[in-house]
């Protein structure tokens, strides 16, 4: 996993609530058996027509929006489990999303692959959507804060502090667990369902 | 619970995984980069459900790149040692089904697998909830995830159901007043004697739908109807054993003095048989109700929510849905398509002809509801009402196969999800009860079912 500490970018705003994984990476595109490629069926549906033309009232069809940063509406990334949703939006190049909500899945399988979900308030999110397409955000991980560059209006961040330290350093779950070998090993001897 | 991080999460151990050939091939290419092999093989079992065909599974697999991803599977598992129920195997099925059907899902234990609707297994008093890939990964190598612990909610309803009231109902009335994402970072348990009243299958149906509120996880506290319907399966524990087991069961529950962060109160004879008009389970209403009035919405972002899921839907604000015609009825997916669901359809359509301008598909939550269903007769009657009976599968729930809704028409589905493109590409789901689906299939509208019996009476 790729590690995180700030960013400084442009951002896609997607004022749009209740955004579920099957918008982000329609089922039809779950076939595949590697992590890589997912992003160009990111918001297939939404994104192209049913002839696979762009729309060209879609954001991301947009040239004059771009940015390593999503900015979405209210309860992101809800429904099914599928972390594609996750890998459609890192392979797109998106490595933070910020919305006033996250679904629990989905925020779990972000943080697995070093996409952040920045939780701002509703106030706060307002003032990213009514931003021009110039401006930038910056997000500082350590500090914990996400910046309006332009006006100098920041808010702080909620992250698990566990889930922090691994993005900062680009660990994954799968290294400390594997240190516990013998703690796992000794708890199935205590434990039998 | 092997360890807890200080101030960070615990490590939780895992007594079930549940595979499936949709969310672990990159699971399987993780460990094997890292050298290593599936730490718990005998705690792993594995079908294949999401992308497979519904009709001549006999057959290969047509679509190429299903067949690789179920293909892999096969190979995967042969690898890691781990029992898989695949095409063929009397045992396949969708992967909610066949955990409870074979007595694998058991009180106390700790389940997951890679898809949202685990939470139906906590039905039996487990604590079960859906993973992601990386997760999945983590319980191959470590059999082990770590967690942070939830908030928890208590949702009691109390009283006696209405008739032509089922468990869909129930759980899309719970929806509908806590919204779709209403129980997000929450683990819910539900009780109450309505609750109590229930089968172990329309449990299942509640906890199942979870999800759909934000919930990971939904529970119910194990009682003799758990018992009796995990007792002599497959996988149950013997009879040298069933005592102690039962024993240990009958301690998992609530305390009297348990403090819930939040705490909802349903009175039982509330609640409707119910449909979905919305974009999302949470945009429900009583069949004989009216879509909300968009002008009248308070609230902006929910506002704009509803009028764009109309939009998709071809709906109007304030508009009854009764008596609107459907091109398509739904019978399945891991939320609907175990035997007592297909006996309720039976009972509806027995002696009946569906209606010429509806497609129905019916398919079984496994191969062994489908055996049960020829046992006992009741393909005989689906197929004489003109339904489409299929084999066992996820099918249109997500349209991952061929089995998909057109652009533009509507579903009356029995699944869980009534998102965009859900069914098929521009397809348009109404979620429902098996029995409200069945009334649609025979008059081709939205029916009340409670209407239709009186005619038929």
């Amino acid at each position: 996993m790729q590690a995180f500490t700030t960013l400084t970018s442009r951002f896609v705003p997607l004022p749009i609530e209740n955004i579920d994984t099957d918008q982000i990476i329609p089922a039809r595109f779950l076939k595949a058996t590697t992590r890589e490629g997912f992003g160009k069926n990111l918001f297939r549906d939404w994104r192209y027509d049913s002839n696979g033309n762009p729309k060209d009232n879609f954001i991301l069809n947009n040239p004059e929006y771009s940015g390593k940063i999503l900015v979405t509406g209210k309860n992101f990334g809800g429904g099914s489990s599928r972390e594609h949703a996750a890998w459609s939006i890192l392979d797109y190049g998106f490595t933070v999303v910020v919305s006033s909500f996250f679904a629990d899945i989905f925020k779990n399988n972000a943080l697995n692959n070093g996409v952040v979900p920045v939780q701002v308030t509703d106030e706060f999110l307002k003032k990213i959507f009514a931003l021009d397409k110039e401006a930038t955000l910056t997000i500082d991980l350590e500090k914990q804060k996400i910046r309006i560059d332009a006006t100098g209006e920041e808010e702080t961040f909620d992250i698990n502090h566990y889930k922090k330290t691994c993005l900062l350093n680009g660990y994954d779950d799968i290294d400390y667990l594997l240190s516990l070998k013998e703690e796992i090993a000794q708890f199935e001897k205590e434990h039998t369902v | 619970m092997v360890r807890t991080i200080p101030d960070g999460p615990s490590v939780l151990y895992i007594d079930k995984h549940f595979i499936h050939e949709v969310t672990s091939p990159q699971a399987f290419k993780g460990i094997e980069k890292r050298g290593l092999k599936v730490l718990r093989p005998e705690k792993t079992v594995a079908t294949a459900d999401h992308n497979v065909p519904t009709i001549d599974q006999h057959l290969p697999i047509k679509e190429e790149l299903s067949r690789i991803q179920v293909h892999q599977l096969l190979e995967n598992c042969a690898n890691h040692n781990i029992e898989l129920y695949g095409l063929g195997h009397p045992f396949q099925g969708i992967v909610h089904v066949i955990g409870p059907e074979l007595g694998i899902t058991q009180p106390g234990m700790t389940i997951v697998c890679g898809d949202s609707h685990t939470s139906t297994h906590g039905a039996f008093g487990s604590i079960a909830f859906g993973i992601g890939t990386s997760e999945v990964e983590m319980v191959f190598a470590s059999q082990c995830l770590l967690q942070n612990k939830p908030k928890l909610m208590r949702i009691n309803i109390e009283g006696e159901l209405n008739k032509g009231v089922v468990s869909k109902d129930i759980i899309l009335h719970v929806i509908a007043k806590i919204s779709a994402s209403g129980a997000t970072g929450y683990f819910v348990e539900y009780a109450g004697s309505a609750i109590r009243a229930l089968s172990m299958e329309s449990r299942m149906t509640i906890c199942n739908m979870s999800i759909e509120m934000g919930a990971r996880g939904g529970m119910i506290a194990p009682d003799e109807t758990t018992f009796n319907y995990i007792k002599g399966r497959l996988f149950a524990p013997g009879n040298g054993q069933w005592d102690h087991k039962v024993a240990q069961w009958k301690e998992l529950y609530s305390d009297e003095a348990a403090k819930f962060d939040l705490e909802i109160n349903i009175n039982a004879a509330d609640i409707e048989p119910m449909i979905t008009y919305g974009t999302n389970p949470g945009l429900g209403i009583g069949i004989r109700g009216s879509i909300p009035v968009t002008d009248t919405i308070p609230d902006e972002g929910e506002r704009r929510n509803i009028i764009k899921s109309l939009q998709y839907m071809g709906l109007e604000s304030g508009k009854p849905l009764l008596g609107m015609p459907v091109q398509h009825v739904f019978i399945g997916s891991c939320t609907n398509s175990r035997i007592e669901d297909l006996r309720l359809v039976a009972s509806v359509v027995k002696g009946k002809k569906k209606n010429e301008n509806v497609h129905v598909m019916i398919v079984p939550g496994s191969q062994q509801v489908a055996a049960q269903v020829k046992a006992e007769g009741l393909d005989k009657i689906f197929e004489e009402a003109g339904f489409n009976v299929r084999q066992a599968g996820c099918s249109a729930c997500l349209g991952m196969n061929e089995d998909k809704i057109p652009a533009g028409e509507y579903c009356i589905s029995t699944s869980n999800r009534n998102f965009e493109g859900r069914q098929g590409a521009g397809a348009r789901t109404l979620l429902a009860s098996p029995l409200t689906a069945a009334a649609a299939a025979i008059t081709g509208v939205v029916t009340d079912i409670r209407d239709l019996e009186k005619e038929f009476q």
